[in-house]
Parts: structure tokens; sequence; C-alpha cells
């Protein structure tokens, strides 16, 4: 007798009356849902956060007939357990919020995995469409999917798409269609809890009736109860009586092997469901990515081609964006810094020096960056879309256990050479608490594009044609640094625990152009947006105190201010002006040039550069770069440290930490460099 | 059928497949490892295992990158020839 799997519920939809529905795309990561999110929404959409959380919450809205349809782009989850921020948003969006429907996004080339979470989604109450993308790469590796068929065995509509070529939307819309027409039959097959588990179950039913909060189906939450999901044996744990609760704590201890057996039962409904629908001819072959992989997982030969991609990434983006953002220094902010002193010729000295040092010397310096950025994000943007960064991470495994890390984190510190916030929050992805925070320490030291950006604008002052070569010296030495850093703390902190290391490698593909320039256009955007808000503020900040109270530099404000931490200024060799400079880059790293550019402001018929390299000794230089490399860090990575460790303790730590490792380095290459005679 | 020695997949070799007979490790990484679908009764293919360090796996179509250790606490019998 085998029931297990011949249960269907059979519910028609009643058609939608009201004009606008909501719809959530919901998969596993990677499967395709922010591509067919942005071909259905176009640029009318909103990213925002969920509340209380920093995960990205993609929203947007498009019109279709008579209706509008408002879109979610839910975060990618492997399944509906509570073991990452992302899947507890996912689930009780679709719980609490109730979307009209819900289109779960799998991938025709992993199709049983991608499946696992359609077998969770599948139990619950909302509607349910599934779309199969990627039949392409399944192809690709040598088989093939029928949608058809597997529409017959699952009972909900499958969708057959390519969304990277935006084959497959009429489809999906048509659907859409039915479904607001009251069209659709859908006759689901679910997947059931085997025999033996089945009672325990029936057991728990019975124990937890009447206190699982309303927005929690019972049966789910029974079922997430011997899955061993932390959230709802929190969650249940506070509302029963004691007594109870312990019943249920002991028959979940006598059953913990139930997870095992429920996630196996979902698969074996999966392999069941996707048995006809799957057409291997070509069995045995081996596919592009396994060629690929035998040289990029090389022990020896992953970390070649590692080095010389990451090697390629930065020449990219100091052989392109340097000479464009000299260009725009000299040849645009110059000359403007001129037109507006011509324009404001009847405003009082006060404006123009506002303006022209101030707006145009400080924000306008920083905007010279955005070139340097967008190369930077682009080459990341495209070596994660094609699926090179996890084989990164897998060659970096072992290094990363010199830390106690693994390769996980190797995923966010890269990530840092972009931007050290999204690195810090990224840290999500590693699953043990103390390998986590040890990440978010170091994920300071990785030079950001900000900082870098810095080094690359002075280096050329001091060093000329070896300017490339001073800086990826000093790029790579503040990674040795983060290195031995990481050891060390290790060693005291965390006393060298190690975590498990699982992650998928996601198959090779070519990435699509369409969403790379969004991404580029969103991130561009923000950094603009940034630039006009807190570094205008600062500039003009620092501007007033340049300007006050006397109108003249040397006895202003900030000159105060520098000569007050002059002392320490000094083992480093730098002056009040680089000191300031130095401290005004906590607000945001660009700040350092900003600062630069309103202090020096004054000499315009020089850029900015040629003024500094007339002004200080390349010992002085090297020292002030060192420094900035490895200063606290910004305040909006503080904001995020804070927020993500959740501690001011280890905040404060983070940033006494890069306080003396800046310091002591930069004093020591001081000295160094000094004695040689530079 | 004669029966074969139960190993750990971390002992296969590049090349070879078998099919998982338990997972070993604690609760909380059985629970990651079957929703990443390595469950009982599955044939996994070892992609590439250079004797140290982490390995890859394929199961159900996917690769899977796994630490020694985890892969450790896989048992599997040999797919025989
Ligand atoms: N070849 C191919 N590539 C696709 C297809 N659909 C999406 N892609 C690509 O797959 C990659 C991942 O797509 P995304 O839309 O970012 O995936 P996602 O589901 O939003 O991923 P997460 O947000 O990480 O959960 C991108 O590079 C897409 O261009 C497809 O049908 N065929
Ligand atoms: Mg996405």
């Amino acid at each position: 007798m085998n029931l297990y799997h011949e249960f269907r519920q059979r519910s028609v939809s009643n058609g939608i009356k009201k004009e606008t529905l909501s719809i959530a795309l919901a998969g596993q990561p990677n499967m395709g849902k922010s591509t067919i999110f942005n071909l259905l929404t176009g640029l009318n959409q909103h990213v925002g956060n969920w509340p209380g959380k920093t995960v990205e919450k993609k929203e947007g809205e498009f019109q279709h007939n008579d209706h509008t349809i408002h879109l979610i782009d839910l975060p990618g989850t492997y399944s509906l357990s509570a073991n990452s921020p992302e899947e507890i948003i996912a689930r009780n969006f679709i719980l609490q919020e109730k979307p009209d429907l819900v289109v779960a996004v799998v991938s025709a080339a992993n199709l049983e995995r991608s499946l696992y979470l359609v077998s969770e989604l599948i139990v619950l109450e909302t509607p349910l469409m599934i779309v199969l993308n990627m039949i392409d790469v399944a192809e690709q590796e040598g088989f093939t999917v029928d949608a058809k068929t597997l529409q017959a065995a699952i009972g909900v509509p499958v969708i057959p798409m390519i969304a990277s070529r935006a084959s497959g939307v009429r489809g999906l819309l048509d659907y859409f269609d039915q479904f607001i027409e009251g069209k659709l039959e859908f006759f689901p097959r679910l997947p059931q809890i085997s025999a033996d588990h089945q009672y325990v179950k029936e057991l728990i039913d019975q124990l937890i009736d009447g206190f699982v909060p309303d927005y929690y189906p019972k049966n789910w939450a029974s079922m997430k109860l011997l899955e061993g999901d932390s959230e709802i044996y929190d969650i249940l744990k506070s509302v029963l009586p004691l007594e109870r609760w312990e019943t249920i704590d002991d028959i979940l201890k006598q059953h913990e092997d139930a997870g095992l057996a429920i996630a196996s039962g979902r698969y074996e409904w999966i392999e069941r469901n996707v048995r006809a629908a799957v057409n291997r001819p070509k069995l045995g072959q081996v596919g592009l990515t396994d060629r690929i992989d035998r040289f990029a997982t090389h022990p020896i030969g992953g970390l070649i081609l590692l080095a010389v991609i990451l090697g390629l990434t930065f020449w990219l983006t100091f052989s392109i964006g340097t000479p464009i953002q000299e260009w725009m220094d000299s040849k645009i902010l110059v000359p403007l810094g001129s037109l507006a002193q011509i324009w404001l010729i009847d405003a009082p000295a006060w404006v123009i020096s506002l303006v022209v040092d101030g707006v145009i010397g400080g924000v306008g310096a920083v905007v010279t960056f955005l070139p340097i950025i967008i190369i930077f994000f682009a080459a990341f943007g495209f070596l994660e879309d094609i699926g090179y960064m996890a084989r990164a991470a897998y060659v970096m495994d072992n290094f990363m256990h010199w830390m106690g890390l693994h390769g996980k984190s190797f995923l966010p510190l890269f990530l840092g050479f972009g931007c050290n916030v999204p690195a810090v929050m990224g840290t999500r992805v590693i699953e043990s608490w103390p390998a986590r925070i040890l990440t978010i320490l170091l994920a300071p030291f990785v030079p950001c594009s900000a900082r870098m950006a810095v080094i690359a604008f002075i280096a050329p002052a001091f060093f000329g044609r070896n300017a490339f070569l001073i800086s990826w010296g000093l790029i790579l030495s503040s990674i040795t640094i983060l290195m031995i850093v990481g050891v060390i703390l290790n060693k005291i902190f965390f006393k060298g625990e190690r975590t498990a290391f699982i992650m998928e490698l996601p198959l090779y593909h070519i990435p699509n152009l369409r969403s790379a320039m969004l991404l580029i256009w969103q991130r561009s955007l923000s950094f603009l947006k940034h630039a006009g808000t807190i570094i205008l503020m600062m500039s003009i900040v620092v501007w007033a105190l340049s300007v006050f109270p006397g109108g003249d530099l040397e006895t202003s404000f900030l000159a105060q201010i520098g000569n007050f931490v002059a002392p320490v200024g000094e083992w480093m060799g730098l002056d009040w002006k680089l000191t300031v400079a130095l401290i005004t880059s906590f607000m945001a790293k660009e700040n350092a040039i900003a600062t630069l550019g309103v202090l020096y402001g004054r000499t315009a018929e020089f850029g900015l550069l040629e003024t500094i390299s007339m002004t200080y000794s390349p010992a002085v230089g090297m020292a002030f770069m060192v420094v900035t490399l490895m200063f606290i860090p910004c305040a909006a990575t503080v904001a995020v440290i804070k927020q993500e460790t959740g501690s001011w303790k280890w905040t404060i730590v983070n940033i006494v930490l890069m306080l003396v490792v800046s310091i002591g380095a930069a004093s020591g290459v001081y000295a160094i460099a000094s004695r040689l005679g530079l | 059928m004669q029966s074969l020695p139960i190993i750990t997949l971390a002992d296969l070799k590049s090349g070879e497949s078998a099919t998982i007979s338990a997972l070993k490790a604690g609760r909380n990484i059985n629970a990651r490892l079957s929703t990443l679908g390595f469950t009982p009764g599955v044939m996994i293919y070892m992609t590439h295992n250079y004797g140290h360090g982490p390995i890859v796996v394929t199961v159900r179509d996917t690769r899977i990158a796994l630490g020694r250790g985890e892969a450790q606490t896989i048992l599997v019998t040999r797919e025989k020839e």
C-alpha cells in the first residue's frame, strides 16, 4: 500500500476581481528570478530593504491588460527552513503577506535540486506556478526537460523559459491571464511524510493544536518542528505550557532522524515527478563546466588562474579608469572652477570660495572616481555572473584555513575590493558565528575601490611611471597584513575553530548584458547619491572649517584640529593638511582627496596632483598611502559592522584594531623610506 | 548480491561513483546536506579529489564543493564496475 504519492488536492482558482494583484517570485539562488523580474518590470522597480533587515527587497509594477501586477523578487533560498535571514524573509512573506500567486523559478539544468523548494511551496495554500528556466543550459549539458510532462506529473502549470534571451515571457503572461480569469485548475500532487513518521507528526499536531500563531498553518508548523527548524522551535517553546512543551521536546529528541527522512521523502516525490520529463540521450559526456574546472579548481592551476584574474581586474581598472579620471580632473574640473569664478564674478567672495573650493574641489574630485568604480564593479559582476567566484572560493579554502575560516569567507572579502559595506553584509553566507565575526573584523582590511582610487590618484604624483607597481605592492602588502591579523585573531579570540564548508559550484555561463548593465547603473547611481549627500556635506564642512574663524587657512579651525593631532601625524611624516585629509576619510574614503582638493584649491592653475607632488616627499606620500589603505573603516562600514555584529564591543574592537595597525604600519614605512632617502 | 564495504565520500577517487548510505554529521549539517540533495540512496560522482583539501562532487546534476571533514561524515558504497 502506498498512499504516499497519490494524494492530490484539487483547487480551482476563482479568478481575481481586484485591480492590483501581487505575485511573488521565489526560487533557489541563481535560478534567474531577478532576470525575469527585470524583464517584466523594466526600470519600473524599487530596491529597498526588508524591514529591520539588510536583505535587499526588490519590488516593481507593470500593467497587464486591465490589471496592475505588483511583483516581488524574493531572496534566493534553498528551502523554507530558518537557516538564514533570507529564508525567514521568503517564507514569512509567503505565509503572512499572502501574495495572490507564487511563481517558483526552477532551473532545467539543476532540476531535482531546484524542485526541492517547490516541494515545500506546493503544500502551502497560495496558488503556485513553476517557471522552468534555463532550458538552453540543460541542452548544453546534454539533456532535455519536457515542460508538459512535468506539468502533468506535478499538477501545477509549468512554463518553459530562457529568461536571459527573454524567451517564454508570452507563455508566462498567458498563464497570468488564465489565472486572473479563473480558468486555471490546480491539481497538485503533494509530497507526504513517510508512514513511520506520520504518527509522530499527528501526535505533535495534537499537542500544538490551538497554540500556533494564526499565520502559520498548523500542519506546516509541526513539519518544521520535526525538521529541527530553530525559529518555529523558539516560537512554540515560548507559547506552549511548560509540561506540554517538554513532552514535545522529548518526542523531537527521540526522532532526530525525522529531518533527514522528510528531506528524503521530498526528493522521492521529486524523482517520481521528473522521471518521465527528463531525457538524457548523451549520457556520460563531459560538459564544458567540468572541462574548465579541471583547471580552475586545480590546487595549483586554480591559484595561478585566480592570481591572473585578480591581476587583470586591477590592471583593467587602473589602465582604463585612471587616465579617464585624470582627464576629468584636469580637463573638466579645473576649467569648471575657472568658469564658475567668471559666472560668480559679482557674488560675495565667500560664495565663490564655497562653490569653487568646497563643492567643485570636493565633490567634483570624488565624482571623477566614478569610472574607476564602474570598471571594478563591472569586472566583479562579470566574474560572479559567469560563475567563476565560487571557484575562487574553492581554491582559496586552504589559505582561509590558516585563519580558521573556510573558502566561503573569501567571497565577501573579495567583494570588499569594491566596497566594504556589501563585504560586511556578504558575510551572511558564512554559517558559523565565530567565523562570521572574524571575517567581519578582517573585511575593512581589504582596500575598497575608493581607497584604491585614492592610491591610484596619489601614486603617480610621487612615483610617475612606477605608480602601478607601487600601488600593486601596497595592495598586496595590505592583503598580507590582513592574513597575519587573521591568523593572530584566530589564535587569540577563536582558538582555531573549524566550520563546515558546503558550497554549490554553479555551471559556467555567458552573462546577460542587460542585467549586467542594470547592475552597473544601480551601483553608479548609488555612488552618485553618496557623492551628492555625505560627501557634499563633508566637503562643505571641511571648507567651512578651513575658512573660519579668520578666513585664513593657517589659522582656521581645521589647522587647529590638525595641529592637535599632529604629534601622531608626525610619526608618519604627515603635516596637518594630510592628517586632516586622513581624518575626514572617516566619513567616506574618497574624502581624503576631496579634502586635499579643498585645502589646495587655492592654487587653481595646477591640477591637484601637481600641487601635491611639489609639496611632499615620496616618503611622506608612501606613508600617507599606507595609512589611508588601512585607516579606520568609513562611517558607512562602521554602521553595518554594528548592525551585523549587533554589538558595540566588536565594532570598537574593529576600529581600534585598524587604528593601531594602520598607524603602526605607516610609521614603520615612513621611517624606512626616509632612511632610504626617498 | 554481495555486500560492498562501506567507505566515506573522501575515499573516492576522481571519476568514481558511489551510492550514499548514510549521513553521520550532526543534525544541522545533515539538514543542509540533505536539502542540497545528499540523501541516502542517491548516486554521487566524485568530480575532483586531489587527496587533500576540499573536494568537488556531483549529485543530482549539481556540483558541490565540500570540506574534507564534511566528506568524511558521508558514508557511501562504491558502484560496482
Ligand atoms: N543561459 C541562461 N542564463 C540565464 C537564464 N536565466 C537567467 N540566466 C542568467 O543566470 C544568472 C543568474 O540570474 P539571476 O536572475 O541573477 O538569478 P536569481 O535567481 O535572481 O539569483 P539570486 O538573486 O542570487 O537568488 C544571470 O547571469 C542570468 O543572466 C537562462 O534562461 N539561460
Ligand atoms: Mg536575484
